[in-house]
């Protein structure tokens, strides 16, 4: 490599036969350290010695922030100026869920648009943002002064922004590659001042790989649209949103035959001349192109299906590896054929609208399964019940490589999640929603405490556990014990008293993240953490008996520690009962921008 | 505030719009909870109200924030289709008297996006955002506005407050008058000003 050459310090006298010791080190290290890519064992390389840090904080490519209030952009860019990936996570999970109040602003991107903007990441090519607050004038800011090496720019669950965002991105980013805009609120409510920015890519070929916008809510001019795709040559991933309709996905197809992942917008007839005379046979000769090529393996979207075309998609179902149904509602009847045929299938979301058979049908077939999401039709605690705990035993006997799992439900019963824990022993994330509160066993009449110890005692490289139903102390005394590995947590309506709560905290070694809500417990439970809190990266608590002492003395006790007091009830702003506890470990110590309803200890 | 309202008056009340704290009306927020042993859900409410006048109040059962957590663009999707997919029901009516009775059947199917509308409120710091479409009617509108505003009306009574809203028009309208559907179908923004500055609107019955 040429580099330890051009490394060599000017000023070195000509008789030197190879440079100062040091400098070697720190060439040879860069030039080796290069090759580690996982971010743990970078962080623990850094922290060998000073010249360690140093090597390693040259060549990090991949920054990950991954609590946008544990470290501000000038510090991230004076520790790893040459980053050329950043992923940045804003707002806690809980907020998907309206738990956190609007105007909380801890997640605003503002700051970074400003650090790109004074040349602060020179070799920026990617920005991944989640849960993050993207106004129109950072992306205006953003897309007039990022690097010419910036290709990609993935935006999931974000909102702020609306299509003259959009716009600035298209028009000013010369050599973008992705742009996924992926589950965001956009905000285009005025009609007068919504922006086709699709239109807004600059004329002739662009080097665009992806492009997704199947959240976006307007619709987009399709010209302009099948005019990029034409143009888009190295286009291998297409998500088109609900206004996107048959015949004018069929036209997109026709232009890339060699899609790897396709969106399919609405998946119904549209009223554009597009879809005149469009029928089954039409759309499926479309679909039977791509499976010749071997190439399309993911397929999401239809949003607004008509059921009669879904036959359509048969001839790539046995190279599909992902499939998300996650807004089709199908019946078993139009599922269980399909997916008879989806022998590859690894990623499957589906409404719980395909009930026990369709997971029956699923688990027959789809062996090489391992990520199932199975999302309610009806969320509500009173929905009629789909899938019971006789689809997720027959998925845990079928999908045996099963890694990942989301379940909504009604009620569930142990011995099935027990028939998970003995058959899935591969299981890294196992989320089982209950969705009526404190539901027990429903055949036994018993809390649901078994199957989660099952789950923990099994599934020895569980990372991710989300819990639900009745759950008394014992089941969280099984988690302490035995989730070694668990990193993140999410409980709710569960346990009996502060025991529970000591249970994870001292159990749990690994824990990095816990979300809990509207559980029994109280100061004494979140002292019980203090040795552990510095590791990990936050704790939100909200709904439980927290007291305003209980939180002041851990904030004194750890200084390093950010801890707010969100408060949604403004009325109740006498009590020392706290609403939301909202704590994480941060660089930057208490953020400034911080809404009355804010208190940080 | 009023107190314990009779059944007798409660389409009254139940077209009466009104802020007011969580739990003062005769729903209670904070059930915990078993099933109710009828099929549907939403409109069950409704059809307790008619049907048994004398029994106790069983009150909606109370969604509460965030549970399940199903982000509510999702929730929102899916409204008509669930109402496919469920068991058949008992044809059920809705709070107002003058609404048309529907069926959950034949409930209309959901339009393509969300339909999410902005909500002021006067004096309140910052605004809101809600899907008109995740409500099946003005009772459940109101119990939701009321819950999301009752901490920033809190220095003043919230029973001097009218609910308006802005149609497809750009006119400003009382919040009421017109079927749910119609109203989720032309409502674009809403607004909660005070009483005295909504006079001119709509009839004296919903002024109250």
């Amino acid at each position: 490599m040429s580099e330890e050459d051009d490394d060599q310090p000017p000023a070195a006298k000509r008789p030197r036969a190879s440079p100062p010791p040091d400098q070697v080190l720190d060439n040879v290290l860069e030039t080796v350290l290069q090759f580690l890519d996982s971010a743990r064992d970078r962080c623990a390389a850094s922290l060998v010695c000073r010249s360690w840090h140093r090597a390693e904080s040259a060549t990090r490519v991949s920054v990950s922030v991954r609590n946008l209030l544990a470290a501000s952009p000038a510090r991230v860019a004076r520790r790893f100026p040459n980053a050329r990936h950043i992923l940045l996570k804003g707002r806690p999970r809980f907020a998907d869920f309206n738990l956190l109040p609007p105007g909380w602003a801890g997640a605003d991107f503002r700051p970074w648009a400003a650090a790109v903007a004074s040349s602060a990441f020179p070799a920026l090519a990617s920005f991944s943002l989640k849960r993050i607050t993207v106004t129109d004038h950072d992306l205006h800011l953003l897309s007039r002064s990022l690097p010419s090496s910036f290709r990609d720019l993935h935006l999931l669950l974000c909102d702020g922004f609306s299509s003259a965002g959009l716009a600035s991105i298209a028009s000013h980013c010369r050599g973008l590659r992705v742009l996924d805009v992926v589950d965001c609120e956009i905000n285009d409510d005025d009609d007068d001042a919504v922006v086709d920015w699709v239109a807004a890519f600059p004329p002739g070929p662009t080097d665009l790989e992806s492009l997704s916008f199947e959240c976006y809510a307007r619709p987009v001019s399709f010209a302009a649209l099948e005019a990029l795709v034409a143009r888009s040559p190295r286009l291998t991933r297409l998500g088109v949103n609900e206004h996107v309709s048959l015949g004018q996905l069929r036209r997109l197809m026709a232009h890339t035959p060699r899609l790897t992942h396709l969106g399919t917008g609405a998946f119904r007839l549209g009223d554009g001349p597009e879809d005149v005379g469009l029928d089954v046979e039409q759309m499926a000769s479309a679909f039977a192109s791509a499976a010749r090529n071997s190439t399309l393996v993911s397929l999401s979207g239809f949003r607004e299906f008509e059921p009669e075309y879904l036959p359509a998609i048969a001839a790539v179902s046995v190279n599909l590896t992902t499939l998300d149904f996650s807004y089709c509602p199908v019946t078993p009847d139009q599922f269980i054929p399909f997916v008879g045929q989806c022998h590859n299938l690894e990623t499957l979301y589906v409404l719980d609208s395909v009930r026990d058979e369709g997971l029956q049908a699923t688990a027959r077939t789809c062996k090489k399964l391992q990520v199932l999401h199975v999302l309610p039709l009806n969320a509500h605690e009173d929905a009629d019940e789909l899938v019971t705990e006789v689809g997720l035993t027959a998925i845990a006997e079928g999908c045996r490589e099963l890694r990942s799992t989301l379940f909504f439900c009604q009620s569930m019963t142990n011995a099935a999640v027990i028939a998970v824990s003995q058959n899935c022993i591969d299981l890294k994330v196992f989320r089982l929603c209950i969705m009526g509160r404190h539901q027990p066993d429903h055949v036994t009449g018993e809390p649901m405490d078994e199957g989660f110890g099952a789950i923990v005692r099994n599934c020895s490289k569980l990372t991710r556990l989300s819990t639900s139903g009745r759950l008394t102390d014992r089941a969280f005394e099984y988690i302490g014990k035995y989730a070694k590995s668990l990193r993140t947590l999410s409980v709710a309506f569960a346990g009996d008293s502060d025991l529970a709560l000591q249970h994870i905290l001292q159990g749990c070694s690994k824990l990095e993240k816990l979300e809990i809500r509207d559980c029994p417990f109280g100061d004494a439970g979140l002292l019980s953490g203090l040795h552990h809190f510095y590791n990990m990266r936050f704790l939100w608590m909200s709904g439980c008996n927290l007291t305003l002492q209980g939180c002041k003395e851990v904030a004194l006790i750890l200084p390093r520690l950010v801890v707010e007091l969100i408060n949604s009830h403004p009325e109740n702003e006498k009590t020392d009962a706290v609403d939301i506890l909202y704590m994480y470990r941060s660089l930057e110590g208490p953020r400034e921008d911080v809404p009355p309803f804010v208190k940080i200890l | 505030m009023e107190g314990g309202v009779g059944y007798a008056d409660n389409c009254l009340k139940a077209t009466e719009l009104r802020l007011g704290l969580p739990g003062t009306s005769s729903d209670d927020h904070h059930l915990r909870g078993k099933k109710r042993a009828a099929a549907d859900d939403n409109n069950a409410s409704a059809a307790d109200e008619h049907d048994a006048v004398e029994a106790a109040p069983p009150a909606a059962k109370a969604q509460v924030v965030g549970w399940p957590p199903v982000r509510s663009y999702r929730k929102s999707c899916f409204q008509a289709a669930a109402a496919k997919t469920s068991k058949p029901t008992a044809v059920t009516t809705t709070n107002k008297v003058d609404e048309p009775i529907i069926s959950k059947n034949s409930a209309a199917p959901a339009p393509a996006a969300a339909s999410l509308v902005k909500v002021s409120m006067d004096g309140a710091p910052y605004l809101r955002k809600i899907d008109l479409r995740m409500y099946k009617g003005y009772r459940e509108l109101r119990e939701a506005l009321e819950a999301m505003f009752s901490g920033a009306a809190a220095e003043v009574n919230p029973s001097e407050f009218a609910i308006t809203y802005q149609d497809k028009d750009g006119d400003l309208m009382l919040v009421g008058d017109v079927p749910f559907d119609m109203f989720t179908s032309t409502c674009k923004k809403l607004r909660i000003m005070k009483r005295s500055e909504a006079t001119g609107l709509g009839s004296p019955r919903q002024m109250n």
